[in-house]
């Protein structure tokens, strides 16, 4: 079963907060983290372990840090150029387009 | 951005915000300068937006105002706390992995780590999503 290994790697803490933490409960929220991941990463069939969806969540994340910086000094170039005024109009357009 | 939602709109009025203290402080800047304090912009109304309600905005909002009380934007500070675990974080995976990642994940039991990184996942595909439209709608207009 895919809860199998990740109760084992936190069986410790599972056991000091008690009850509330199910297996299901834990089923559900990496059914819940694997929806979120963007669709080249999940295979077709679903019933993918849970340790590869952590795994692939760690990717996700890291990409997402990725997109994050390339965008920042995308940002810095292209609002050097321009005033601030110019700056918020672009973000009022974004929103209503 | 078709139907912005309130959480979309919180993360747009936030980043404008931190956009205009960006370019009246750092104009004269470098652009990698200006790289930087835009990507510290991000975070920053990435966690202003969610707020307290969130264990992972909390631990952000912590880091940046460490940061900003040593008055030294400390440069790269997302890619030192990434570059911190080495190697180690581009070996990492599972739940070891996601500690490294999310802020504030360490001291989490596991089940609140799954609930922070689904949490923080959607706020930064928010963010990167209103960057992207910023990006889109600034290179278009902006050499007019």
């Amino acid at each position: 079963m895919s809860s199998r290994r990740s109760r084992t790697s936190s069986s410790r803490m599972q056991s000091s907060s008690s009850s509330r933490m199910t297996d299901e409960q834990i089923h559900d929220l990496l059914a819940k983290l694997q929806a979120l991941l963007p669709e080249a990463r999940l295979r077709s069939n679903d019933r993918v372990s849970g340790a590869r969806v952590l795994q692939e969540t760690c990717s996700h994340i890291r990409s997402l840090h990725r997109e994050v910086d390339d965008l920042s000094e995308r940002l810095s170039e292209l609002l050097a150029n321009s005033d601030i005024n110019s700056a918020q109009a672009a973000i009022i357009r974004s929103l209503l387009a | 951005m078709e139907n912005p939602n309130p959480k979309s709109l919180m993360a747009a009025f936030h980043f404008q915000r931190a956009l205009s203290l960006v370019h009246r402080t750092a104009s004269k800047s470098s652009r990698a300068v200006r790289g930087r304090r835009i990507q510290c912009a991000a975070y920053a109304s990435m966690a202003y937006s969610a707020g307290p309600r969130r264990a992972w905005s909390r631990a952000l909002l912590r880091r940046l105002r460490r940061a900003a009380r040593r008055r030294q934007p400390r440069a790269g500070w997302r890619r030192r706390a990434a570059a911190g675990a080495g190697a180690a974080s581009r070996v990492a995976t599972g739940a070891a992995g996601l500690r490294r990642l999310v802020p504030g994940g360490g001291g989490m039991d596991y089940c609140s780590l799954l609930e922070e990184t689904a949490d923080y996942i959607k706020c930064l595909s928010v963010q990167v999503k209103l960057m992207q439209s910023i990006a889109d709608s600034a290179s278009l207009c902006g050499q007019l």
